[in-house]
C-alpha cells in the first residue's frame, strides 16, 4: 500500500509540464487563428522561428528582446514569491533606466567602474520606486496594485517632463539624445561572436547573475526564508517571530531592483535612448513570462527566453507572408490563458499518468498470473 | 427490515479524492432513542451526516425514512423528511430577536404574524422545557440559549429527527448538562436524536445506542449502558487507551510568567482582558478554564506580542517583556501553540522541514550567517517528526498543507515543545487529535513541566484542563475569576466560576 502512494506521486505533473503543455496549445491555438485567415500555419511558424533564430545575429536579437522580460518577470516573480503583486515593473523600469540614462551621459570613467556605478545607478532607482508603495503598504496597508500602478504614472509623467527638459535629442522632442555606444552595455566583442547583432549586450551577463542571486537568495539564505514564509502565510510569519512590514518593505526593494535592471538593459543595452509617452509593455509582460515560468527564477530564464523568441520573430513572418504581427501577442496571450488554468492540465496529466500506471499494474499482474497458469 | 427505525442508512460510501470517507457504514436510528454516532475527528461522522443532510450524494448505498427509500439531493430535501440539524455553528442574525429568527425563511404570506408565531413559540418552548425568551435580541442572549434556539428552529419546522454535530463545545458543564436533559426531552416527545461526537462521558450521561465510526468503517453498534467507556475508547480509537495522566504533584520554583494588571483590547476594540494578574511558576502547569470567547485569545495574544497591552506588566523569567518583539519574545523563551493551527501555526506551501526551522531559522545551528544549513534542519525535523509520530506522503519534504489537520497539530506541538521553552503557552494542544494522541501529548506536556518549565494551557475541554493542570485559574468575560487547586476543586465549582459567578456568591 505504502509503495503504491510513493509511486503515484512520483508520477505526479511538474509545473514544467504544465508550462510545456501550455505552449503547445498556444501554438496550436495560434495556428489555428493563421489558418483561418488563410495562411498556412507551419509556413508562418518557420518563419517566425527563423526571424529569431536562423544565424548568430538574430540569436543575438531575440536574446537581447528577451533579456528585458527576464528582469521584469524575474521581478515580478520575486514579488509574487513573497506574497506581493507587484504590478509596477513598468514605472520602476522607467525610473531605472532613467538613472541609467543619467549616468550614461555625465558620468565618465574606467569600463569596469563606469559599468558598476551605471549598474547601481539603474538598481537604486528601480529599487527606490518600488520601496515606496512597498512602505505604504506596510505602514498604512495601501494595497501594492494600486500604489504601483499610481508610481507608474509617475514615472511616465516625470520622464515625459525629463527628458524633453534636460536630455532632448537634436532631432526629435519625444525621445531624449542617444548615448554613445561606448557608454552602453553594448560590447564590439560581444556583437562579434554574435555576428554583427546590434542590440545583444551586456545585459546578459547580468542577467545570468540575478537568476543565480535570486535562486540562491530564496532557496539559502535566512532572508529568502523569512520574506517566503511572509508571502505564503503572513499570519504564522508573525507568530514565529518574523517582522512582516520589513519584510514587505525589502521584498518590494529587491523586486524594484530587478525591475530597475530591466530598464537598464532595455535604455542602454537594447536601445540607446528613451523615449517619451511609452509606457514599457515589457512591465506587464513580466508577468505573464513570471506566470509561464512558475515564479521560478529558472522558469523566468526558459520563459523569458521563449517570449523573447516569438516577440522578435514576429516581424520577419510578417514580411515574408501576410499574418499580421500582433499573432504573435495572441499566442502569448493563449498561452497565458492556459498557464493560468493550469489546474486544468494538472488534472488531465494526473488522470493520465494514474492510468498509464493501472494499466502496467495489470500488466504486471497479467505477467504474475501466466506462469501459475502454465503449472 | 424493523418498522421502528426511523433513520436507515445502507452501506453507504462515499469517496472523496485520495480517500474513502465512508466506506460501507450502516446507520440505524430507533424512534425514539439517542443514537449516538462516536468517531475520532477524520473518521467519517460529519460526512456521513453530511449526506444525510443533502449536503453531499452517496457514491452507494441506500437511504430510508420510516421505512421508504429516499433520495436527499438537498438540505430543503431533508427539511420536507423531518430531518433537522443542529450546527456546530449557529446560524442567526444577530440583530434579530428568537422569534424572528425562528420564522427567518418561513414567514408564511407577505405581512408577518409575529404575534402567532410568538405564541407558537412559547408553546413549544415550554413543551420541551428550552426556556426560551420569544423576544430577546440573540445578540443579548447565552450561547447555551443560541444553541436552544437553534432547536426550537428545528422544532418549528416539524423536524422529528434531530441532529447533534457536536453540539457542546462551546457550553459551559451547566449547560451541557441542561441539553443532556433536553435531549431526553425530546425524545420522551417521541422525537429521535442523532448525536456525533468524540467525547465519550456525554454518550454515556445521554444516548441509548452508540454506532462507532473508525477511519470510514463502521466497527460496531453498542448498547451504552452496557458498554464501558474504556471499551467504547479502545473502538474508537482501535487499541486500548488510559484516562488519566500519571503525574507526580507540582514542584512549583521560581516564577516564570508573571502577569500584573493587564488590560488588553479586543478586535471590537472594547476591554477583553481586565486587570488580569497571575502567576506561573518553573514547574508547574496552570490552566485557563473558561467557556469559548471569554479572552483566552486576548491573554494569549499579549503575553506572545500578537496584540499589544493597553496597561499593565508582562513579566517573563524576571524580564519587563511587556513592550518586547514577537522574536525577542520567543528568544526568551516562549513556546507558542497557537489556537489557530491553519492560520498561525504553518506555513502551508513550505515543506516539513521548514515549518520546524521557522521559529529558529535565524540563529544557529539552523543558518550561518545568513545562510541556511540545510543538512542540520532536515536532520532537526526529522528528528521532531519521529518523536511526534508526524505522518505525512513525502516526509519532512511534504508541504506542511498537505498534512492532517491532527498531524499539523502534531507538527506545531513538536515543533513547540522541541525547542525547550521555559514557558509553553499550549492552546487547545490537542485539538483534532484522537484519543491515543492525545494521551501522548499530555505526556509529553507533564514531562516538560518535570524539567522546571512553566506551563500556561488554555483549553475549552474541562476535562483537559483537570487532567494536565496543577493550579487552575478561571476566566469568564476577561476577567479572573479565581485560581483553584486542581486538587481542592471540582467541575461543578469551575463550572459556576466559568458562567461569571463568583466563588463567594456560589457558596
Amino acid at each position: 500500500m505504502a509503495d503504491k502512494i510513493k509511486v503515484k506521486e512520483e508520477h505526479k505533473s511538474s509545473p514544467f509540464l504544465i508550462a510545456f503543455s501550455a505552449v503547445i496549445l498556444g501554438l496550436i491555438a495560434g495556428g489555428i487563428l493563421m489558418a483561418a485567415i488563410g495562411e498556412n500555419p507551419f509556413a508562418a511558424y518557420a518563419f517566425m522561428f527563423k526571424g529569431s533564430l536562423m544565424n548568430m545575429e538574430r540569436i543575438g536579437n531575440s536574446l537581447a528582446t528577451a533579456m528585458t522580460l527576464l528582469f521584469t518577470g524575474l521581478a515580478f516573480a520575486f514579488a509574487y514569491k513573497t506574497g506581493l503583486f507587484n504590478i509596477g515593473c513598468s514605472g520602476q523600469m522607467l525610473v531605472g533606466g532613467l538613472m541609467a540614462t543619467i549616468v550614461a551621459h555625465y558620468v565618465f570613467l574606467p569600463r569596469p567602474l563606469y559599468l558598476i556605478v551605471l549598474i547601481l545607478s539603474a538598481i537604486a532607482g528601480g529599487a527606490v520606486w518600488a520601496a515606496i508603495p512597498g512602505y505604504f503598504k506596510a505602514k498604512f496597508n495601501v494595497h501594492e496594485v494600486v500604489s504601483t500602478i499610481m508610481m507608474n504614472w509617475i514615472a511616465y509623467w516625470s520622464i515625459y517632463y525629463y527628458i524633453p527638459a534636460y536630455l532632448k535629442g537634436p532631432s526629435l522632442e519625444t525621445e531624449s539624445s542617444s548615448i554613445a555606444v561606448s557608454q552602453s552595455l553594448r560590447s564590439p566583442w560581444l556583437s562579434k561572436i554574435f555576428t554583427g547583432s546590434a542590440y545583444i549586450n551586456g545585459s546578459i551577463f547580468i542577467a545570468a547573475v540575478a537568476i543565480i542571486l535570486i535562486q540562491y537568495l530564496l532557496s539559502r539564505t535566512t532572508l529568502g526564508f523569512g520574506l517566503k514564509a511572509v508571502g505564503a502565510n503572513k499570519s504564522c510569519a508573525e507568530y514565529a517571530g518574523i517582522s512582516v512590514k520589513r519584510s514587505i518593505v525589502l521584498s518590494m526593494t529587491i523586486s524594484g531592483a530587478l525591475a530597475g535592471l530591466a530598464g537598464l538593459s532595455y535604455y542602454t543595452g537594447y536601445s540607446l535612448n528613451m523615449q517619451i509617452g511609452v509606457m514599457p509593455s515589457q512591465g506587464f509582460d513580466g508577468i505573464a513570462v513570471a506566470l509561464l515560468g512558475a515564479s521560478t527564477p529558472v522558469g523566468v530564464l526558459l520563459a523569458s527566453i521563449f517570449f523573447g523568441i516569438l516577440q522578435s520573430g514576429k516581424g520577419f513572418m510578417n514580411a515574408m507572408t501576410s499574418v499580421p504581427p500582433e499573432i504573435a501577442d495572441t499566442i502569448i496571450s493563449v498561452i497565458i490563458y492556459f498557464t493560468a488554468t493550469s489546474i486544468l492540465f494538472e488534472k488531465l496529466w494526473n488522470g493520465f499518468f494514474h492510468k498509464i500506471h493501472e494499466r502496467q499494474e495489470e500488466k504486471a499482474a497479467a505477467a504474475d498470473k501466466s506462469p501459475q497458469e502454465v503449472q | 427490515m424493523d418498522d421502528n427505525y426511523v433513520i436507515e442508512m445502507l452501506h453507504i460510501r462515499k469517496e472523496f479524492p485520495g480517500i474513502v470517507a465512508n466506506d460501507d457504514i450502516t446507520l440505524q436510528v430507533k424512534e425514539g432513542e439517542i443514537h449516538a454516532i462516536l468517531g475520532e475527528n477524520g473518521a467519517g461522522k460529519s460526512t456521513l451526516m453530511s449526506i444525510l443532510f443533502g449536503l453531499y450524494h452517496p457514491d452507494r448505498g441506500t437511504i430510508k425514512v420510516r421505512g421508504e427509500e429516499v433520495t436527499i439531493k438537498n438540505p430543503n430535501d431533508a427539511t420536507r423528511l423531518g430531518i433537522g440539524m443542529v450546527h456546530q455553528h449557529f446560524q442567526l442574525v444577530h440583530n434579530f430577536t428568537v422569534t424572528e429568527n425562528i420564522i427567518l425563511g418561513k414567514e408564511g404570506s407577505f405581512v408577518l404574524h409575529r404575534k402567532e408565531a410568538s405564541q407558537k413559540i412559547k408553546t413549544l418552548s415550554e413543551k420541551y422545557g428550552l426556556n426560551i425568551a420569544p423576544d430577546m435580541k440573540i445578540e443579548d442572549i447565552s450561547v447555551g440559549m443560541q444553541q436552544r434556539v437553534e432547536i426550537l428552529k428545528m422544532l418549528y419546522r416539524d423536524a422529528n429527527i434531530l441532529i447533534f454535530d457536536e453540539p457542546t463545545a462551546v457550553l459551559t458543564p451547566q449547560e451541557i448538562d441542561d441539553l443532556m436533559q433536553i435531549m431526553k426531552n425530546l425524545v420522551k416527545e417521541g422525537k429521535s436524536v442523532i448525536l456525533i461526537t468524540h467525547k465519550l462521558n456525554e454518550i454515556k450521561a445521554a444516548a441509548d445506542r452508540c454506532t462507532v465510526i473508525r477511519r470510514g468503517k463502521m466497527i460496531d453498534v453498542v448498547d451504552v449502558a452496557s458498554t464501558s467507556m474504556q471499551d467504547m475508547a479502545a473502538m474508537m480509537v482501535g487499541r486500548p487507551v488510559s484516562f488519566k495522566v500519571e503525574k507526580a504533584p507540582a514542584q512549583p520554583g521560581r516564577p516564570v510568567l508573571e502577569l500584573k494588571d493587564l488590560c488588553v483590547m479586543n478586535a471590537k476594540n472594547v476591554l477583553g482582558v481586565k486587570n488580569f494578574n497571575l502567576t506561573v511558576h518553573a514547574g508547574e502547569i496552570v490552566g485557563i478554564a473558561g467557556v469559548d470567547g471569554n479572552g483566552q485569545s486576548e491573554l494569549v495574544e499579549a503575553i506572545t506580542g500578537l496584540v499589544p497591552v493597553q496597561s499593565g506588566a508582562i513579566i517573563i523569567d524576571g524580564t519587563d517583556a511587556t513592550h518586547l518583539t514577537i522574536r525577542e519574545r520567543n528568544e526568551l523563551g516562549i513556546g507558542h501553540i497557537p489556537e489557530d493551527r491553519q492560520k498561525r501555526g504553518i506555513v502551508p506551501t513550505e515543506s516539513i522541514a521548514d515549518n520546524m526551522a521557522v521559529k529558529e531559522f535565524f540563529r544557529p545551528p539552523f543558518s550561518r550567517n545568513g545562510i541556511l544549513d540545510d543538512g542540520y534542519m532536515r536532520r532537526y525535523a526529522q528528528n521532531v517528526v519521529d518523536h511526534f509520530d508526524v505522518r505525512s506522503g513525502e516526509g519532512i519534504r511534504s508541504p506542511a498543507g498537505k498534512l492532517s489537520g491532527g498531524n499539523q497539530q502534531k507538527l506545531i506541538v513538536g515543533r513547540e515543545i522541541a525547542m525547550n521553552p521555559k514557558l509553553l503557552i499550549a492552546v487547545q494542544p490537542t485539538r483534532g487529535l484522537d484519543v491515543g494522541a492525545i494521551e501522548y501529548i499530555h505526556k509529553q506536556i507533564v514531562t516538560h513541566r518535570d524539567k522546571g518549565n512553566a506551563v500556561l494551557l488554555v483549553s475549552l475541554e474541562l476535562d483537559e484542563i483537570f487532567n494536565l493542570s496543577d493550579r487552575i485559574a478561571v476566566i469568564s468575560g476577561g476577567e479572573l475569576m479565581n485560581i483553584v487547586d486542581t486538587s481542592e476543586t471540582n467541575e461543578h465549582a469551575v463550572g459556576l466560576m466559568m458562567a461569571g459567578v463568583r466563588q463567594q456568591e456560589a457558596q
